[in-house]
């Protein structure tokens, strides 16, 4: 059965012993992965901490910027192309130099739309609070989320309350 | 091949340099706790000064008059308003260019000054993108305000009718309506994708109707290590992506009117000088603003002296380019070969309109030479004076561009030497300003017009700087 621990600290420092520490003890049910850190702004150094998390929003943006001006040539060109009563007077019926300007309207505007569908992939959002949320993380605490068996969990909190934590949060029993 | 060695410099010859940093004035002060940034920019959204809503209201008056303008309009035709051919146009497109132009500027710094990653952008570009939402959507109203028949306004975009029968789509407002619409589309979810993690600060502290308002927009943030991680890059994706949309939206905008013959517009140079002036007007307006913001809601401590240089500084080397291009246009007529176009580049500046042209060349050309005075760059009364003056500047420009082309084209029967806007134009542009003006104020009112993570990186990040400029 796993159960959650949250510790807020002042410093990034501090979290940064933490994770050091929980990265050389081998405790039984517990694992790097689940650790999370809420902080108020991003710090890169202590996130690199944690191992390799990787992000796929890239993948949405090239999805975006394939599929955006093969949809927006498609779709100018089509219109012109079915249109048929218009006098061209020798113009060509799907001039490329002016359909140019709308696909690139749609490969940006493409691109941004599925780069901000993978954000919210990537956030896992909309979604609902843990419910070891403490709101001084959006003020000024960093958080360490952990999730470890509940028999690990007496362990955990004790290497926690080494570093001096504001606040120590555990899950109530249900 | 001669080879040297490289040997160390014997010690009685080595001359020993201490490496002192000069001592600036940090963009805003490092000491300052991140629970009293929240403080003082949640305090915005509750306690502004009173002359908070004497702006709100004053733009309110003006707003409804311009209904009113528009409805007498609407009512009794176009031709109330003073157009008729060959002046189609007006007050309106210029106006038109005017926000599409101001609206430019918000996101475009935003998005070039994250990615050279530019400190001080941090507590103004947030403020700076709102603006560029509502200028969009306030130079959208123009578009159904000078078309007459407002229950077609569909007819911008690509659209088939129930016969089959498309709007003209090879035409170049087609490509205005997409690039326009996009622009609103990203720039809008630029400016909301950088709000969330201050969303979850508001819904953090906040209480009621408010609460729910912001639980809604955060949409579940709680700033952990993975979120931040596609945060980082998803929001520098965006930024690159608004950058040369912003450019190419303009550089559309004014495609308008260069693919045309007529005398005045048919310039090649017109897409970099349009972006420029976009740039320029938006820089004005983003410090006027700054000023505004900065008592209405006490933000002394955020929105600093030293950003503001910056901000100056950077707008008087936008102007000079702006003035570059511009004389560059004129040039270019001048030593042209097209009789027409020289002389409707002489009627400009010396018939009816050279007011408006002249109007222009002082507000724009002379007086942002003004602000390497330093008087005006620390005095924030004279400066909002001059930011105003820039303003009214680029407007005369916009209009000095539409008009005096419209009223002397290539053919002389069309010329229309006499022609002005009527008081029902002058209340529809007045009453643009008022709506832009009120839908700021109450964006300003409800969501934080400084962003207060960024802040906290920014005194994080100087606190870093400071200590190991200490440790070296």
């Amino acid at each position: 059965m796993k159960s959650h621990i949250l510790a807020l600290f002042n410093h990034f420092e501090e979290a940064a012993a933490v994770i050091q520490e929980l990265k050389s003890t081998d405790l039984p049910g517990f694992r790097m992965q689940d650790v999370v850190i809420k902080s108020p702004i991003e710090h890169p150094e202590l996130s690199e901490m944690l191992g390799k998390r990787p992000v796929h929003i890239q993948w949405f943006t090239l999805a975006g910027v394939l599929l955006g001006p093969i949809t927006g040539l498609t779709l100018i060109s089509s219109a012109e192309a079915s249109f048929l009563l218009q006098v061209r007077g020798g113009i060509p019926v799907v001039p490329l130099p002016p359909n140019l300007v709308l696909t690139y309207e749609f490969f940006i505007l493409s691109g941004v739309l599925m780069t901000v569908l993978g954000f919210w992939i990537g956030w896992k959002l909309p979604g609902r609070r843990s419910p070891l949320y403490n709101t001084k993380v959006s003020e000024d605490k960093v958080g360490v989320l952990i999730k470890a068996d509940k028999q690990t969990i007496p362990q955990i909190h004790e290497i926690l309350a080494r570093h001096k934590p504001t606040e120590i949060m555990g899950e109530a029993p249900r | 091949m001669k080879h040297t060695t490289h040997s160390p410099v014997p010690e009685d010859r080595a001359v020993l340099i201490e490496r002192k940093f000069v001592e600036k004035p940090l963009d805003i002060d490092k000491d300052v706790s991140w629970a009293q940034i929240n403080k003082d920019i949640l305090r915005s959204l509750e306690r502004p000064r009173p002359v908070f809503w004497v702006i709100f209201f004053a733009a309110f008056a003006l707003f409804s008059f311009a209904v009113y303008c528009e409805k007498r309009q609407y009512d009794e035709g176009m031709g109330i308003s003073g157009l008729n051919n060959p002046q189609v146009w007006g007050l309106y497109i210029a106006t038109f260019i005017f926000w599409i132009g101001m609206g430019h500027s918000g996101t475009l710094l935003s998005a070039l000054l994250h990615i050279i990653h530019a400190d001080w952008r941090k507590p103004i570009y947030r403020y700076a993108e709102a603006m560029t939402t509502f200028s969009l959507l306030t130079a959208a109203l123009f578009v159904l305000v000078h078309m007459g028949r407002l229950w077609e306004f569909y007819y911008v975009a690509a659209y088939p009718n129930n016969r089959w029968v498309w709007p003209n789509f090879a035409s170049p407002l087609v490509w205005d309506a997409t690039a326009i619409g996009t622009y609103l589309t990203s720039s809008l979810l630029f400016l909301y994708t950088g709000m969330v993690p201050d969303m979850a600060i508001c819904r953090d502290n906040a209480e009621g109707v408010r609460k729910k308002l912001y639980q809604f927009m955060s949409m579940g943030w709680q700033g952990t290590d993975r979120q931040w991680g596609n945060f980082r890059v998803g929001y520098m994706t965006l930024a690159c992506f608004l950058m040369p949309l912003a450019v190419s939206v303009h550089s559309i905008v004014s495609t308008d009117f260069a693919v045309s013959l007529n005398p005045g517009w048919h310039i090649t140079s017109f897409p970099p000088y349009f972006v420029l002036g976009a740039l320029y007007s938006g820089c004005a307006v983003i410090i006027t603003l700054f000023i505004v913001l900065r008592y209405v809601f006490r933000f002394e401590a955020y929105m600093t002296m030293p950003i503001l240089n910056k901000l100056i500084k950077m707008t008087f080397a936008i102007a000079m380019v702006w003035n570059y291009l511009n004389l560059l246009e004129y040039c270019t007529v001048w030593y042209g070969d097209d009789v027409i176009a020289k002389q409707q580049f002489i009627d400009k500046i010396t018939g009816i309109y050279a007011p408006v042209f002249w109007g222009m060349v002082f507000c724009s050309t002379v007086m942002p030479f003004t602000l390497l005075i330093n008087f005006v760059r620390t005095h924030m009364p004279t400066l909002l004076v001059i930011s105003l003056i820039l303003n009214v500047g680029m407007w005369l420009e916009r209009v000095q561009i539409i008009t005096p082309t419209l009223s002397h084209s290539q053919y002389p029967w069309t010329w229309t030497s006499h022609w002005w806007p009527t008081w029902i134009q002058w209340g529809i542009v007045g009453g643009s300003f008022g709506w832009f003006i009120m839908l700021f104020m109450l964006y300003c009112k409800i969501f934080p017009s400084i962003s207060m993570y960024e802040v906290k990186e920014m005194t994080f990040e100087q606190g870093k700087m400071l200590a190991a400029r200490k440790a070296s």
